[in-house]
């Protein structure tokens, strides 16, 4: 036992004089201090990374059998599903992962929303998310054309039709992204490319940036309160523990509850009632006819929603653009005094009530045909969507905010 | 030897081998952005099509394929002639006068050569959906004042039967009229212009 040790110690020790193996476990694991009011909204951080995971192995194993071709890709997705042995699962868990992956984001955008997680010191923290959900649109969004089905097709004629509002050069622009006048066999094939190589490659880089930069700035908690600024003798954030033992075994409960929901979905209602594999996606691509009824996957839906409530082509696609960037603005947008909700005062909290409220609406209409009464309902919470945003730095400051505590709460 | 560093000769070193190295980076990026346009297969593909109509009974549609785009030929019966021309107030350009929207034969009250027959891409000029053909008296969701036409299911964009763009719809312009000829009563040619040899 004690020889056997110190074989360890040896072998430790031999790396560590070649790479900074004991050092980056301190640094980031064994010593990185987490304040220790963490609460159920901590889990996605963890989680969007488990499923980061889930998608890269699921990923590299149906690339092993899909065809990137116009005439073989929607075959190659049934032979993947019929004839495969697991392929149905392999997929399953990559269609499934897709959803959970928006889902799990979302909830830790909210997170921060709640929390002011974006404020000083963690703007760039925040930006490096904001473009790591950008790059996961992209992905979803280039994956998406892979099963070559109507909405598949559909759904990338109108994004990158979108491009072609932008004035002078957005016809070439759209011929350029497409590698064709129309939505083809060179369009599947790039969009492949950037599936499988090009995005996961920035996105995993992307998550270690937004990783190291919070580790420098440390985390946020549901008080908002900077931990860094009580220390003991030793240097050590009073109110922090080390992120191992005490959050990977937090965060390995939250995996086990997360995987029983996922679970649920994989093995129940893998296509998820029709929102996860939309219906019309059954059916081989027919550059001749849009199925009368299209939307977007749920989680673009939102967004979907402001485009189509603009009656003008160029100005739709702008408000759209705007509603996901604006996100990167939330750092100089809130004047608050206070980070957290817990201390903001009563307008702050409506303003994010509605905000949650209209993101739902506009995502619940984004799925439905248009109406007259639902574009004028779609405007209407597009208005909310962008007064959350823009009176921020208005309705922030007018409030009365709450003592926040030098010390974390726990409760 | 620290006394030994010419700062300025460093600096004029620094900033050359940046500009030859940012002007390599610039002709290197030429490929690798050309290579994403259509190829010569993709452009090569786009010939003119024949379209038969002699089976279009009135109040139907036919739909062609040209350049991967869908093509349509809808035969418009009296009555809806009659209606296009009522239609003035609730279009946005009433009178074609966006110019790249048709060829020059095409601008008149029915966009089209001969008046009963319509020849349109049925591509919705807003994000590229292929709208719904609706025709008159059929059932829909848009009213009992509806006098036909085509309502793309994407953003809900709403066009008459002369692929005129309706107003407060997001569809900046009137549906395409493309290039095309009769080569005899019942068979048009998409793709080559009117007065074109083919």
């Amino acid at each position: 036992m004690n020889k056997c040790q110190q074989y360890m110690d040896c072998l430790v020790a031999w790396i560590d004089a070649r790479f900074p193996m004991t050092k980056m476990w301190k640094e980031h694991l064994s010593e990185y201090y987490a304040p220790k009011n963490f609460n159920l909204w901590y889990f996605f951080g963890s989680l969007a990374l488990l499923v980061l995971v889930n998608q890269i192995l699921t990923g590299i194993w149906l690339t092993m059998f899909y065809k990137p071709d116009a005439t073989l890709a929607f075959a190659s997705v049934e032979y993947i599903m019929r004839d495969v042995e697991w392929g149905w699962l392999l997929r399953y868990m990559h269609s499934t992962g897709a959803s959970a992956f928006f889902i799990v984001v979302y909830l830790h955008m909210f997170r921060g929303l709640l929390y002011g997680s974006y404020k000083e010191p963690r703007e760039l923290l925040w930006l490096t998310g904001v473009v790591i959900f950008l790059c996961l649109m992209g992905e979803a969004f280039f994956g998406y054309l892979l099963p070559w089905g109507q909405m598949s097709y559909w759904g990338a004629q109108v994004i990158i039709s979108l491009f072609g509002a932008i004035p002078v050069v957005g016809d070439e622009l759209t011929t350029w992204l497409r590698g064709d006048y129309v939505v083809s066999d060179a369009t599947l094939n790039r969009f492949f490319s950037f599936h499988v190589i090009a995005m996961p490659l920035v996105l995993c880089g992307l998550v270690l940036v937004h990783v190291l930069a919070l580790h420098t700035v440390g985390s946020n908690n549901p008080d908002g309160v900077e931990i860094k600024k009580n220390k003991d003798e030793k240097g050590r954030p009073l109110d922090g523990i080390p992120f191992h033992p005490y959050y990977t075994v937090k965060d390995i409960f939250g995996v086990g509850v997360f995987l029983i929901f996922f679970s649920l979905v994989v093995f129940y209602l893998p296509e998820g009632g029709g929102y996860f594999l939309e219906d019309n996606n059954f059916i081989p691509a027919d550059p001749l006819k849009t199925p009368p009824h299209i939307a977007p996957v749920w989680y673009f839906t939102p967004y979907y929603s402001i485009l189509r409530a603009i009656p003008d082509k160029l100005l739709g696609v702008i408000a759209m653009g705007v509603s996901v960037g604006i996100f990167a603005l939330l750092p100089w947008l809130d004047r608050s005094p206070v980070k957290s909700i817990r201390y903001k005062g009563i307008l702050s909290r409506i303003a994010l009530g509605l905000f949650v409220v209209s993101v739902l609406v506009l995502g619940y209409l984004g799925t439905k045909a248009p109406t007259p009464e639902t574009t004028l309902l779609a405007r209407i919470f597009s208005v909310i969507y962008f007064a959350f945003f823009l009176l921020m730095p208005v309705y922030t400051r007018m409030e009365k905010t709450r003592p926040v505590p030098t010390r974390v709460t726990m409760k | 030897m620290s006394d030994g560093v010419d700062s300025n000769r460093r600096r004029f070193l620094t900033a050359t081998t940046a500009v030859v190295g940012g002007v390599g980076a610039a002709f290197v990026a030429v490929p690798f952005i050309k290579s994403m346009m259509p190829s010569e297969r993709a452009k090569a593909v786009g010939a003119p099509v024949e379209v038969d109509i002699s089976k279009l009974q009135p109040g139907q549609r036919l739909i062609a394929q040209w350049r991967g785009k869908p093509v349509w030929v809808v035969r418009r019966s009296e009555e809806t002639l009659k209606a296009l021309k009522e239609m003035a107030d609730e279009l946005r350009d009433p009178a074609s006068e966006v110019e790249e929207q048709q060829p020059e034969y095409a601008r008149n009250p029915y966009r089209s050569i001969k008046p009963e027959y319509l020849v349109v891409i049925g591509i919705c000029t807003h994000l590229g959906c292929s709208p719904n053909y609706l025709p008159p008296g059929a059932p829909n969701d848009l009213g009992p004042d509806w006098k036909g036409g085509f309502l793309c299911p994407c953003h809900g964009s709403k066009f008459d039967l002369a692929g005129r763009v309706f107003k407060g719809v997001p569809a900046p312009t009137n549906l395409v009229v493309p290039p095309h000829k009769y080569l005899s009563d019942t068979l048009i040619l998409v793709g080559v212009d009117q007065g074109a040899s083919a």
